[in-house]
């Protein structure tokens, strides 16, 4: 009898330790979902000025597709896109500020590279933007492609970027002596090039495009139409934390997928009665999508109503602003472009 | 830190940096190692801040001296100067030299030479290089020349001691420093040729110069920016040396018969040195820190280079930052002890 007994105190003992080691890891799932709900805000990294990108204007508000990718995390875990606390950093400061946990999503047209998934102590949840490196030159130095630069040619860019590196294999594997003039800020870069310390500006396409609009006189500066390095931009996340990470993937997927099934902010609501099974599920409408992440099952509505999905980021961001107007290979994949997400079941 | 799946360790230090730098004194490839990027950057930092303590203590001495001028003119001026350039935050100075020279200056095609043979354009200052031949032997008429003019100082000295005689120590020296390097001309086979910077053509509108040395404009505007901020307060630090003298001192020189030029050297200096030394090592050092500032202008120093750059590449943050820390520590702790036994060398030795 009392062998017995000591056999259930036992078990019952086991059973509770199973129950509170669960209990814990269901709590500890996402400790950084835990402190943004505490908080009230998403702390979110971005650029420090890239229009289309992240670009705050004059009264402190930020835009761009980066931005709504924050956007679209705080309407999923706080029900309102606009509870974001934006932190402007630079090239160099980036990956600290996330790694020490001074931000919890970094959406700061970053690119995905191996060492930087690996390495430090990094993230990439996907892909926002398909980007290349180019060159910008001005029109009157009649250089229509980079196989007319010459020994001496001095380069301006950014320190701290995939840029300077792909800039160093572009101009070795020419044979040409080039002059690498590395600023900490973009807008410094700007500033020299424009000046005519460079006689080029290279970075990512996307940035020639937008930082030409803020030179003095936009008109005088072509984009050569060579593109040096695959540049995939995305959201990036702290190691770790993988709900949060799913979350994060998953409110930028949802943005995508969205547009491929026509779900907008406008009709949002009205698809809840759809007869597509795909497009209910994100409208929340259909089956259990927010419970793994700890969410309920509104989330992905919340941010198609309040962000758009992404056709709307894109054009209200990129292309209305003149910047890119052609949505090149980030166009869907029905549409002849390579923007294709896992689908939400 | 684990906790943030962050791993610490030197081994980058090893790895292929990867990138490229504007200028170095060494020879730099992107193929080399983090370790030699970090000893090329630190020879940058240590050059702009070698330039501009120079520049900053002969320009900091003559406003120093013109403020205590009779000359009305001269001594307010001298006051504008001062109180004009250390009132302004440094880096808006640097951008200002920076920015404000790349507008002013001309592109390289329609650059006119300065003297002849150098071009100042907004992509550097290019200046003829030296092609030696023999130039050890140049060299080692040079150090001759500057050993001798130590003994004879040392002799002139024992002279004046024993029979009161003064030689023209000053006039030997510049002698001996000129005819034996001569010399070695015209007898040591030594030549010397000037390679001279030519302009070059890029495309339609971009041409620069090759040839000779270029001399970034960040480099310049950098050296500029220090030396003239800096050189207000060493300024301040001459007069205040100057006038910690009593006049007494001067009129008791005056009444033993030196002239003004000796009184300056033997009585009013080796005192007035004495309060201005521990100060201006202040504004040495400040101005070494300061030269980090030349992240902002794209001059390839510690800070933009490995604490930049190379951060970035690697992720390494904790070990690059505090590599970082510890060579700015240890350039002031010399450059602190280096003055500081000047100090020694120069105070009033107590029996």
């Amino acid at each position: 009898m009392f062998k017995h007994l000591k056999q259930l105190t036992s078990l019952v003992a086991m059973i509770a330790v199973v129950f509170a080691f669960t209990t814990e890891a269901m709590a500890k799932k996402s400790k950084t979902l835990k402190n943004t709900q505490k908080k009230g805000f998403v702390r979110c990294g971005v650029s420090q000025g890239l229009p289309g990108f992240s670009n705050a204007d004059a009264s402190g508000n930020w835009t761009g597709i980066d931005v709504d990718v924050c956007r679209a995390v705080a309407a999923a875990v706080l029900g309102d896109a606009n509870k974001v606390k934006f932190t402007p950093l630079s090239a160099k400061e980036r990956f600290t500020a996330l790694t020490s946990g001074e931000i919890d999503i970094l959406s700061r047209n970053t690119t995905w590279t191996l060492s930087r998934d690996a390495d430090i102590g990094l993230t990439f949840v996907g892909v926002n933007f398909y980007d290349g490196q180019g060159f910008m030159v001005r029109k009157s130095s009649g250089i229509t492609s980079t196989s007319q630069f010459k020994d001496g040619i001095s380069a301006c860019t950014n320190i701290g970027t995939t840029t300077e590196l792909n800039m160093r294999d572009f101009f070795n594997s020419k044979g040409i002596k080039y002059e690498p003039v590395a600023f900490e800020k973009a807008d410094e870069v700007v500033a020299a090039y424009d000046a005519g310390r460079c006689d080029t500006y290279t970075t990512d396409k996307s940035g020639l495009a937008a930082q030409r609009t803020k030179m003095k006189n936009p008109d005088e500066h072509i984009v050569l139409p060579e593109t040096i390095s695959k540049e995939p931009l995305g959201p990036v996340v702290r190691q770790g934390d993988a709900v949060w990470e799913d979350i994060v993937r998953w409110s930028l997927n949802t943005m995508i997928e969205a547009e491929e099934y026509g779900i907008t902010s406008a009709n949002a609501d009205s698809m809840k009665t759809s007869d597509n099974p795909a497009i209910k599920r994100l409208v929340g409408a259909e089956g259990e999508m927010g419970a793994a992440f700890g969410l309920d099952n509104e989330w992905n509505l919340r941010i198609i109503k309040q962000v758009g999905n992404y056709g709307e980021s894109y054009k209200r961001n990129i292309a209305d602003t003149g910047i890119l107007p052609d949505r090149g290979p980030n166009q869907l994949w029905t549409k002849g472009g390579i923007l294709y997400v896992p689908p939400a079941r | 830190m684990d906790n943030r799946g962050i791993d610490f360790g030197f081994g980058f230090l090893k790895q292929e940096a990867s990138f490229d730098m504007q200028f170095t004194l060494l020879d730099y490839d992107g193929q080399d190692s983090y370790a030699w990027a970090y000893v090329v950057a630190l020879l940058n930092t240590l050059l702009v801040s070698f330039l501009g303590i120079i520049f900053c203590t002969i320009l900091g001495v003559i406003i120093g001296v013109a403020r205590l001028s009779q000359n009305f003119l001269i001594r307010n001026s001298a006051a504008w100067y001062v109180e004009f350039f250390r009132n302004i935050p440094l880096l808006l100075q640097i951008f200002f030299w920076y920015y404000a020279a790349l507008r002013a200056l001309p592109l390289p095609e329609t650059a006119e030479p300065w003297f002849g043979v150098t071009y100042m354009t907004i992509k550097g200052y290019y200046i003829p290089s030296m092609i030696w031949e023999n130039l050890n032997v140049f060299l080692s008429c040079l150090i001759a020349a500057i050993v001798s003019i130590i003994f004879i100082r040392i002799y002139a000295r024992k002279l004046q001691e024993r029979e009161g005689k003064q030689l023209p120590v000053f006039y030997i020296s510049i002698g001996l420093l000129i005819i034996l390097p001569l010399l070695s001309f015209l007898i040591g086979g030594v030549k010397l040729d000037f390679e001279l910077p030519v302009l070059k053509q890029l495309a339609q509108t971009s041409f620069i110069f090759e040839g000779g040395i270029a001399l970034p404009p960040e480099l310049i505007a950098l050296v500029v920016a220090l030396s003239l901020y800096t050189s207000t307060f060493v300024a301040e630090c001459v007069r205040a040396g100057i006038q910690g003298i009593s006049k007494g001192q001067k009129e008791a020189a005056a009444s033993v018969g030196l002239n003004p030029n000796q009184i300056l050297k033997l009585v009013i200096m080796p005192q007035a040195l004495r309060i201005i030394i521990p100060p201006t090592t202040n504004q040495y050092l400040n101005l070494t820190k300061n030269s980090s500032l030349a992240a902002a202008i794209a001059y390839p120093d510690l800070v933009l280079v490995f604490a930049g750059t190379a951060l970035m590449q690697t992720g390494k943050a904790i070990e690059i930052v505090g590599i970082t820390m510890l060579t700015y520590l240890t350039i002031s702790l010399s450059i602190a002890a280096l003055m500081n036994w000047y100090n020694k060398r120069i105070e009033i030795k107590e029996k």
